[in-house]
């Protein structure tokens, strides 16, 4: 699965992108984040306050409790800012 | 015609609004947002989603269309490093009549604001920061709902 990382959450995780490979454990996105900050560094850095992340699952914007139901492509990023 | 472009370039406004026109239409709306120089601001840098931004803004430019029977949509919007005073974004909306490209038209800026993967971060002096969600955006998005 290919992480994508935006705006500061990208500066905090220390990455744009990444290839992850979780366990069957990790159905939602909001276990997927659970999973990656226990390795702590800057992802438990970047994913401590989920109210302020959005995600969205290959390419369509969902809640952070949908499921992940085999993405190809999951994004985490900040509530965006454009116009 | 939908036309919908992200690019790091200046745009040609007159170039934008000769394209509704040759649509051959009754009305035309557009808005066109500039970086503001809020409070000292130098530097305004847009980032954004590769792909799923363009699918974004087509999407809304489609919803638009069927929802106010518009004949033509373009979306405009620049991603990079960006000057106080330089245009952002252009959304222009072409229709039969005014009302339906004045309202598609707020509305697309509107949805665009809230449903289209953009972030901004300003710099001040070399002091960058990322802009937060305004609440008043969130808000002029759900009235359209």
């Amino acid at each position: 699965m290919k992480m994508v990382y935006f705006a500061w959450v990208r500066e905090r995780v220390g990455t744009g992108a990444e290839e992850v490979a979780p366990p069957a454990s990790v159905v939602t996105v909001a276990d997927l984040l659970d999973w990656l900050a226990a390795h702590g560094g800057g992802h438990a850095d970047a994913f401590g306050e989920r109210e302020r992340l959005r995600a969205a699952v290959d390419g369509a914007f969902v809640p952070l409790d949908s499921p992940l139901s085999g993405a190809a492509e999951v994004a985490i990023f900040p509530p965006v800012t454009g116009g | 015609m939908i036309r919908v472009l992200v690019q790091t370039e200046p745009f040609d406004l007159s170039a934008e609004m000769m394209r509704l026109e040759a649509e051959g239409t009754g009305g035309i709306a557009t808005f066109t947002g500039l970086v503001r120089a809020d409070d000292g601001v130098d530097v305004l840098e847009l980032e954004h989603y590769p792909g799923v931004t363009e699918r974004a803004l087509t999407d809304l430019a489609q919803e638009a269309t069927a929802r106010w029977s518009l004949t033509a949509v373009s979306i405009v919007h620049r991603v990079g490093p960006m000057r106080p005073g330089e245009r952002i974004v252009f959304v222009g909306t072409a229709a039969a009549h005014r009302a339906a490209a004045l309202e598609a038209c707020a509305y697309l800026i509107d949805r665009l604001k809230t449903d289209a993967p953009f972030w901004k971060r300003e710099s001040r002096g070399g002091q960058a920061r990322w802009v937060e969600q305004r609440t008043g955006d969130v808000d002029a998005a759900a009235r359209w709902r």
